[in-house]
This record gives structure tokens, sequence and C-alpha cells, in this order.
């Protein structure tokens, strides 16, 4: 199967849903002639350019605005630069965008799409670093996706493009530039079917986005040392597959969820909680739960280092829950 | 300019109906019949019935938490907007949303808003996507004094005038962000002023003259119908009732009410019909007792309504499904 990246993925994605749909267009900071500050957008420059705008650094209207023109038929996808950034316009999305179709007795489709980086990258510190899909998971009234490889993100990009819901795509930094198979011909993602990327017996490792190249890693390793982890990429988190997770958690009798969001208080909480009220009685020991250590994301490659989990955490977490 | 006498005839009796929702509103709200908040429209009808005299049922508006007499003046029921009052199944929100979040996206409301700007940056989207659909709609997006010191009011002024955007801004100056007093809160003297930050036209009217109010929208929404972009309006006005049903008010005096209250909006307007030789006493008084009828239909409405199952809190978060069970 040929091989693209994963921006190549998304800009497949828009392309062919806007050849399909001519209500769908796209705005945010830098993308209409730069293709955005990761060239997430080069794929679609020079192609539907009245439908792709660059706008003033006004985030509560790229992100408020993005629910008026929904309501006024159209089906924008809003950039919100980075991550971090969402807070700037959260007012937007938090009270606005989240809450509009419940407040108003199910009123409206509200089918637009907030998407860009988060993340780690090479020192980008504090304000440039975050993961915050925890927090979207917490107030209700938006579907997450959390793509970890090119064939995913184009196909639950498609999925989220086709939804008459607001979406929220996270797509980490260090995967843009990550090249994986697409077939040529088109295909969906559904929203809340995971995917085993590895299979495994021992245990079971439920992850997303870049984690999830870490855990495959982590495994790597751990086959060696005769530990058959099995890696369960959720893909989506609003919503979650828990059958899934539950069947995978039943054959293996261990979990250890990973991300690269703050441990405290994050996703892998609320999946370690649902797992040990639904299946408490397949477990052969305790659930376990790798994310940042609760400061914010340092400058200095030896702090990032320090605070943000990668394969190693991995593996010294499935060894922990395994006693070896 | 010239008017027939039904166009006239229709301002008034669209402000009495206003008038008499409000003071039943706040009539239950003190019988305890409605929970929650009452933010009350008394005193500033003249700028929803003028303004919204300009629209067509394709055009939009975004609200406010003082919202009634902008959905009236849009064409809401008010059996479903009383019904909402009361947080009934047969409101237009059935329960979920209240005052403060009363929408009808079928005839454009979209959505008052509890959120004091709430609405600009809603509108500015609206208004993308009608240059979008090269269509000639337009947007009318309410807002108060208070709102013009939020981040998002500039945010959406400045957007609307870089693209051009059919959006008018109405800023119903009522003197007072909830306790605050506008003077004591924001840096300019007329908040119309601030258009000249984003470059585009920005007037003045008194608001609480119906007519003036329906010339200077007039103007603003053929502007932006041709494509000549955004309008940022102040209408002046007076909050003749506290910020909710029950304020105490301890910011004002009542004689500074009473003088206000002189030049309240339906009154004006009533002498001016009457001096045109327009309306009859006979007529004034059939235009209160079928405004006065039709709200008592929508409380008999609204009282007869059951209260929504308690179930039904977990719909209506997503179209495609209902979204708590994970």
């Amino acid at each position: 199967m040929r091989e693209i990246t994963f921006s190549e993925a998304l800009g497949e994605a828009m392309l062919e849903e806007m050849q399909r749909d001519p209500t769908i267009f796209t705005y945010g900071e830098d993308i209409a002639k730069q293709g955005g500050i990761f060239g997430a957008y080069k794929p679609i420059l020079g192609k539907y350019q009245d439908r792709i705008l660059d706008t003033p650094i006004s985030e509560e209207v790229i992100f408020g605005s993005a629910l008026g023109a929904s309501l006024a038929g159209m089906r924008p996808v809003a950039e919100f630069h980075f991550a971090d950034f969402l807070f700037t316009g959260m007012t937007a999305v938090a009270n606005q965008i989240m809450k509009f179709k419940y407040m108003t007795g199910g009123q409206g489709k509200i089918h637009l799409i907030l998407r860009g980086p988060d993340g780690i990258s090479k020192s980008a510190a504090a304000q440039h670093s975050e993961s915050i899909e925890t927090l979207f998971m917490h107030i209700p009234g938006i579907k997450i996706i959390v793509p970890s490889t090119p064939y995913d993100m184009k196909g639950l990009f498609k999925t989220a493009l086709k939804a008459d819901d607001p979406v929220i795509c996270f797509e980490h930094k260090m995967l843009y530039a990550k090249k994986g198979p697409v077939p040529e011909e088109e295909y969906y993602i559904p929203f809340g079917k995971a995917d085993i990327k590895k299979e495994g017996k021992d245990v079971t490792v439920v992850t997303t986005s870049r984690m999830v190249h870490e855990s495959l890693k982590a495994s790597e390793q751990l086959v060696k040392e005769g530990i058959d982890v099995e890696v369960v990429d959720l893909r989506t988190l609003i919503p979650w597959d828990k059958e899934l997770v539950l069947e995978s958690v039943k054959k293996t009798h261990r979990l250890v969820i990973i991300h690269e969001t703050w441990r405290r208080g994050g996703w892998g909480a609320e999946i370690a909680a649902t797992v040990q009220e639904e299946a408490f009685d397949y477990l052969d020991g305790p659930i376990m739960r790798v994310g940042a250590k609760n400061v914010h994301i340092p400058f200095s490659p030896p702090l990032q280092d320090f605070v943000v989990p990668d394969y190693n955490s991995v593996i010294n977490e499935v060894r922990k829950v395994l006693n070896v | 300019m010239q008017h027939d006498k039904e166009f006239l005839i229709g301002f008034y009796r669209t402000m009495v109906r206003i008038r008499n929702f409000e003071l039943k509103a706040e009539e239950l709200f003190l019988q305890a019949k409605l929970p929650g908040f009452i933010h009350l429209y008394i005193g500033e009808e003249a700028i929803a019935t003028g303004a919204m005299a300009n629209l067509r049922k394709d055009d939009y508006i975004t609200s406010t938490h003082r919202g009634h007499g902008h959905m009236i003046a849009k064409g809401a029921d008010v059996k479903k907007m009383m019904a909402e009052l009361y947080g009934k199944e047969t409101g237009y929100c059935k329960g979920k949303g209240g005052s403060m979040h009363i929408a009808d996206v079928s005839i454009g409301v979209l959505g008052a808003n509890g959120e004091v700007a709430g609405g600009l940056p809603i509108a500015v989207g609206a208004g993308m996507a009608i240059k979008m659909q090269k269509k000639d709609s337009v947007v009318i997006s309410f807002f108060g004094d208070g709102a013009s010191n939020r981040g998002a009011f500039h945010e959406a002024l400045n957007w609307a005038s870089v693209y051009r955007l059919p959006v008018i801004f109405l800023n119903e100056n009522n003197q007072f962000a909830s306790t605050e007093r506008v003077t004591e809160t924001t840096s300019v003297q007329n908040i119309a002023d601030r258009a000249v930050g984003y470059n585009i036209p920005g007037v003045i009217v008194d608001g609480n003259d119906v007519m003036a109010v329906y010339e200077v929208v007039k103007e603003a929404v053929d502007r932006a119908r041709s494509g000549g972009g955004p309008t940022l309006i102040e209408a002046k006005t007076y909050r003749i009732k506290g910020h909710f049903v029950g304020d105490p008010v301890l910011y004002r005096n009542e004689s500074e009410v009473n003088e206000k209250w002189q030049f309240e909006p339906i009154s004006r307007f009533e002498s001016t019909l009457f001096e045109m030789g327009i309306i009859t006493d006979a007529e004034k008084e059939s235009i209160w007792k079928q405004a006065e009828q039709e709200i008592k239909n929508a409380v008999n409405f609204a009282e007869k309504s059951k209260y929504p199952e308690p179930e039904s809190a977990l719909q209506d978060l997503f179209e495609s499904d209902t979204g708590y069970d994970y």
C-alpha cells in the first residue's frame, strides 16, 4: 500500500470532502498562504482558495463564529493554532459551542470542527506544548478525535466532516511528518471504535496519539523480556470504546493507561475507574497510569524529557504491573 | 418618510405585546411561579420593534439575556416562550434553557445568551456563512453597554469590518451593566464612537423613538444587504426595571427612574399616532386587550403543559446520540 504523511492524510480528507460538500470551509491563523504553522494544510494550498481564509488573531471569534456559521448552514473547520490557545477563546467553546444544542432543547445542527496541533515538540515550553483533551472529555458537548496514524487521521477526519455534531481534533505536532499506509480508495472510520495496534496477551495498554508510537516502541523492548503487550488505540475519547477496552482487559487481566497529558486528573483516571467498576473481578493487579508529571512543560531539553512520558515510562509501568 | 397606517400601528402593536409579556413575566416571577432569573425589556421595546421591522425571515439575530422583546419582534411564538419561562416540556427549549437561552433557529434567532457579548462572535459566523453562500441576508447582533467592554465585542467588530460582513451591531445602551453605570465603566461617552477604531460607520439613535430606530437600522440593513459591510448603532435608552426581577436596586434613586419613565417608548409613540390621527381610543384599547388576551392564553398554555420527564435531561446534547453514557 502507498504511504503518505499525517499532514497529507488530513489534506486528502479535506479535499475529498470539500469536493463533495460545498458548505465546508476552513479558517484560522497562518493557514491560507503558509499552510499552517506545522504545514498541516500544505497539501490543500492552491485549491479552493475562496474556502480557506487567514484570520485575525481573535480566538473568541475564530471559535464562536464557527457556531454561527454552522447554524447558518455551513460546515466550518476552525483551526486553533496551538491547543494552548483554545484557552484564549475558551468561552466561545465551552459556553457557546458545547452548550448551544443542549440549552436550546436540541435545536440546530452544530456541524463544526475545531482542529489543530497539541502536545510537545522540540522545547516549545509551557504555552505551546500542552495536551488538554481531558478538559473536553470532562465538559459535555463535543466529540473528541485524537488520531495516531495517517490512516486514522484521514478516516476519522472524513467522518468528522460528515458529522452533525461539534468535533474537536487534536493532532500531535510530532506526528505531522510521520508516514503510514493509506489506501487509495475512500473509507471512513466511525467514532467510538478503538483499534488494536498490536495484539498481546499479558497486559493491555490503552493510549492515543503520539503515545501509541511510544507504547509500540516499548512493546518491542518488552517482547524481548517475554512480555506480550496489547496496545489499544482509543482513537476517539468522546465517545470512547468501553466494550473493546473491557474485552481486552478480560483477556490480559492487567491494564496500564498512557497519555502525554498530566497524570493527575487526566482521562486515564476515567478509563481506570470505569474498568474497575465493570471488570474488577478480571483484574490481577492495580490499574496503572502514565502521564506527564504535574508541572508545566519546561523549556530545557533534559527538563522536558523528565516531565513528559516516553517509551521508557511505558516499560517501567508495565514491569511494575507484572511485578517483574 | 411616509408609511401607511397599518405599518405604523404594527409598531405600536408589537411594542404593546412585548410590554404585556414582560409585565406578566414580572408578575408571575414575583408570585414565585417562574424559576430562575428574569431580565425585563420594559422601556426598551422600541429598539427590537423598530430594528426587526427591517428583517426578513431568512435574516438572523443574536440576542441577549434581556431577550424576550427580540424574540417577540422577530416573530416567536409567545406560548412556547412562556412555557419555557415556566420550565415546561412545551417550551422552546423543552425546559432546558429558560429565559436566558430561548432560541428559535427556524426563524433565525440564534439564541438569547447568558454570557455578556456571547452573541457577537456567533453573529459574525452567521455573517461569514451568508457571504460564503452569496446570499443577501443580514444579521443583527443585539448587545448591551456592558458587552462593549468585553474583548468579544472588539474582536467581532474588527473581524466583521475586515471581511465586510453583513452584520449590524445594535447596542442597546440602557445605561446599566447589571448594577454599574455605563459612565463609570466605559472609556467613551458614546459607544458608537468605538466604530472609528474599526473603520465602520457608528451611529447614535434615540432608542426610545421607534421610528428613528427603524430608519437608522434600515440604512444599515440596506448597506449590509448590498455588500457595504457592518455598522455599529448605539440606541440610547434607559433600563426602567432592575437588572433582574427582585434586584434591590441600591445603585440609583426612584426619582431618576420616574423622570426617565416620562420618555418611555410606548406612550411616546402613542402620542405621535394620536397627533397624526392614525389611531383612535377604541383601536388603542383593542390593541391592548388583544395583547393581554394573547399573553393570558400563553400563560394558560404554559400552566397546562407538563414538566419534562426527568430522564429527558439526558437528551439533546448531540444530534447523533444521547451522549451521556460514556
